[in-house]
């Protein structure tokens, strides 16, 4: 693997690593929406696409955690707004429940941010994901990374075992 | 489920993936190093070939994974472009072409998330290599799946009664579709019922509207519902449910044949109700009916002004002379009533600006200062003062100033362009100087013309002798001396100079906003606003009548501000766009449904009442899922606590290896 172009931002100063669970409706939206509007933002963030923010299960954050990220974004959509009625009100209960057990384990539950971000706030989106970048990076790293042979059960290749 | 379909693709049991990084022209490439990422793709594991080309989802960019498909082998794809909403479905089709199950796809996107957004090549190349890996992995735990096909409920709701609607609805009605037509006030026709004459051509509302309003009310597939409003909706795509609140009008509606009479009997001998419909220029009576032309034709009552609501003591000769036809109800109520239909369209218009809102404009205080709605039921033969253009006072006015950009093109109101003001302004000048000959002074930010015969219609209105200033008028007081004229303050931008105007009437080119309850109207349809707070269409450029919420469609000028001639070629275009979904019959929907792994299932209930959509039921000790119920949002597959609950396109597996993709180079 050329790691060359893959490692993170240049500079020695450190880069935080966030992941984020946006919901197909709202904030993924938004996402895009800041592209079609060339809006520029922190390179930090990594999306991954979920149907509705009810659909992140608190285990996907800890498991962001526990490979190495500096933070983790979940974007849904506003309170009464759930393309699926109320989604986000179980993403929000399962963010209150990931705060106090994160607090718990020792790590600073400013690492773990909800948002509700509609399709046409790409402006907050930009703004959420700066602040967020900003605040992760003068929290430093998370160093929470496991070793990947602790922690990953081994990955199969052969499908035949994937299930 | 089942091993063979997990083996299916290849037979060999290991994956064969294809990577394919998209230039988009320059639009990716030149903020990401799309050969580097390719290379960078080439060497993960499972990743048989990995190219990159200029456009992806042309027709080469697809044939090229077509060829691929057939002469390498491949069983999973992998596209680093754009938007999934935006072409998933392009590589999904071309892939079934290749003849592999379109879901053994995964669609990154490295354009709107990286390219657009990014400007350092190096991070935007990192940012998409991460993303590319997560796909990669993931895509290994695809599974083949077949859409779901439902059936479209060929009927449509179509939310309110104004020029939008009633075009909607006729339309889809003469297609032979069944149609109802939702209007909370008492008559269909919207504010188009309002105006006197419409630009650039001057023909006359009434006469264009009226007929269709007729038309609407005497077509056999139309269903109009007056006073009522759409309170609750269900369902999906082709297969809704809407509850339709029906307001009181005190009126049998199909006993009352409009012969008014009620009307003329009503012991009120005046009105004393302002008129809604003539935006409280003149009075009417509590039994009324708001418009001649109204339809339907029947009359209602206002229980705030009539006596037998209020006392019960009236001697109710409106029910004396109608005891023939008996149409007379007083103990009407509220009541609900279901529809079941398989798409909508929402075109329930706008609210005009309310002038009160800059006060230094006057509006309200100052008798001379009009609205430009208030002056379009002035010039209307059938308003307040059949047409005879006389001011509060009773005087002519011999001296009038038109200020443009009321509630429009202002931070501290509303930031978009109304698009109609500058226009109609123009048509009050030539209608109010056709009518008394009055001096017109017209003041303008920008005069914008855009349309057919527009920028013509204002050369001629200028030639007609209107005086065109331009500069924003700052304030409007009354003259010194109590002459009953006001003075109109501005800045002439031409001359360079202050100019103070007395006038006799002030007319406010007041803008157009979303409708005071559009936030409601959007929440019940489960659809989006833009940051003005008009409706979101679900692509600016190709998809304008559409929104995110599949089998529902916009109209006029809840969308954004618009004249008539753009809200019926909308309104046109959304029914063309119900009649397709119509026509084809069925619909494909995504088979991201949710599904129970019984051996695995505990028997919790944990998912039971979780379910928004009560699809999730519980037999013998286990949890089951009813795929017709489900919407696939996923919330039951994150709760689950045995993890027997999986979600198709987002399983556990597959956004844990996402997690590791996009982490594998921390």
């Amino acid at each position: 693997m050329s790691e060359s172009v893959d490692t993170q931002v240049a500079g020695n100063g450190f880069e935080p690593m966030i992941v984020a669970f946006f919901c197909n409706w709202c904030t993924y939206m938004a996402a895009d929406l800041a592209g079609t509007s060339r809006m520029k933002y922190a390179p930090n963030v990594r999306v991954i696409r979920v149907m509705c923010s009810g659909r992140v299960d608190p285990q996907f954050v800890l498991d962001a955690m526990a490979q190495g990220a500096d933070g983790v974004l979940l974007g849904g959509c506003h309170p009464g707004d759930c393309h699926y009625q109320e989604g986000n009100y179980k993403a929000l209960r399962r963010y209150r429940l990931l705060k106090r057990l994160l607090t718990d384990l020792g790590i600073d539950e400013e690492r773990i941010r909800l948002e509700w971000i509609s399709a046409a706030e790409a402006d907050r989106l930009r703004d959420v994901v700066n602040e967020m970048t900003e605040q992760i990076r003068s929290l430093g790293p998370a160093n929470l990374q496991v070793p990947q042979e602790q922690f990953v059960k081994p990955v199969p290749i052969s499908l035949e075992v994937s299930v | 489920m089942t091993e063979a379909n997990l083996s299916a693709g290849n037979g060999n049991g290991s994956p064969r993936i294809g990577v394919y990084v998209c230039h988009c022209g320059t639009n990716i490439s030149a903020t990401i190093d799309v050969v580097a990422a390719r290379d960078v793709a080439e060497n993960l594991p499972g990743v048989v070939l990995s190219r990159e080309y200029k456009y992806m989802c042309s027709d080469p960019g697809q044939e090229i994974i077509k060829d691929d498909i057939r002469e390498l082998g491949l069983d999973r794809i992998v596209v680093a472009s754009c938007s999934p909403c935006l072409h998933e479905e392009t590589f999904r089709n071309a892939i079934a072409d290749g003849g592999l199950n379109p879901y053994f796809f995964q669609m990154v996107n490295i354009r709107e998330h990286a390219s657009w957004v990014h400007k350092d090549i190096k991070a935007a190349t990192a940012k998409a290599n991460d993303l590319i890996r997560a796909a990669v992995r993931r895509v290994r735990f695809h599974r083949p799946l077949e859409a779901r096909r439902v059936p479209i409920d060929p009927r449509v709701l179509v939310v309110g009664g104004g020029i939008a609607g009633i075009h909607s609805a006729l339309t889809l009605a003469d297609a032979g579709k069944k149609v109802y037509l939702v209007e909370r006030e008492p008559s269909i026709g919207g504010h188009m019922a309002m105006f006197d004459k419409t630009f650039p051509t001057l023909d006359c509302a009434a006469c264009i509207l009226t007929p269709k309003m007729t038309q609407v009310r005497a077509h056999p597939n139309i269903e109009v519902m007056t006073m009522s409003e759409v309170v609750e909706i269900d369902g999906f795509v082709g297969n809704y449910r809407a509850k339709i609140k029906h307001k009181p009008r005190y009126i049998l509606e199909d006993a009352c044949v409009g012969c008014l009479e009620c009307i003329d009997v009503c012991v009120f001998r005046n009105g004393k109700t302002p008129d809604e419909f003539n935006l409280g220029l003149s009075k009417r009576k509590p039994i009324y009916i708001p418009f001649p032309q109204a339809v339907p034709q029947v009359v209602l009552i206002d229980p705030e002004g009539c006596i037998e609501f209020r006392t019960g003591r009236c001697k109710k000769t409106c029910v004396e002379v109608c005891a023939e036809r008996n149409a007379i109800d007083f103990t009407q109520e509220e009541t609900f009533s279901e529809v079941e239909i398989g798409s909508v369209i929402i075109s329930t218009g706008f609210k005009a600006f309310d002038a009160r809102r800059l006060p230094q404009y006057g509006y309200g205080r100052l008798d001379p200062v009009y609205t430009a709605l208030e002056v379009e039921r002035l010039v209307n033969a059938s308003g307040p003062t059949e047409g005879e253009i006389v001011l509060r006072d009773g005087s002519k006015p011999k001296k009038v100033g038109i200020i443009h950009c009321i509630g429009s093109r202002d931070k501290n109101t509303n930031v978009h362009c109304s698009r109609v003001c500058c226009m109609y302004s123009l048509k009050l000048a030539h209608l109010v100087k056709e009518k008394t000959d009055a001096e017109i002074y017209e003041f303008f930010i920008d005069m914008r013309t855009g349309g057919k015969g527009f920028e013509e219609f204002m050369l001629r209105v200028k030639e007609e002798g209107v005086t065109m200033i331009r500069g924003k008028v700052a304030e409007v007081y009354p003259e010194a001396g109590n002459t009953g004229r006001v003075v109109l303050q501005a800045e002439d931008t031409f001359l360079g100079m202050v100019r103070k105007i007395p006038v006799d009437m002030v007319i406010l080119a007041t803008g157009i906003e979303p409708q005071a309850d559009a936030e409601d109207v959007r929440r019940t349809f489960n659809i989006s606003c833009s940051t003005g707070g008009f409706f979101t269409e679900r692509h600016p450029k190709l998809a304008p009548v559409s929104t995110f919420t599949d089998g529902v469609f916009l109209a006029g000028a809840c969308q954004a501000p618009k004249d008539i001639p753009d809200t019926v070629a909308q309104a046109g275009a959304a029914a063309a766009e119900a009649l397709a979904l119509i026509d084809a019959g069925h619909i494909e929907l995504e088979p991201n449904t949710a599904f129970v792994v019984e051996e695995e299932c505990s028997g919790c209930k944990t998912c039971v009442g979780l379910c928004p959509f009560s699809a999730i039921g519980y037999d013998e000790g286990k949890a089951s899922i009813n795929e017709v119920l489900c919407k696939g949002c996923g919330t039951c597959v994150a709760a689950c606590p045995s993890g027997s609950i999986r979600q198709n396109l987002f399983e556990d597996e597959e956004i844990f290896e996402e997690i590791v993709g996009v982490m594998a180079n921390v």
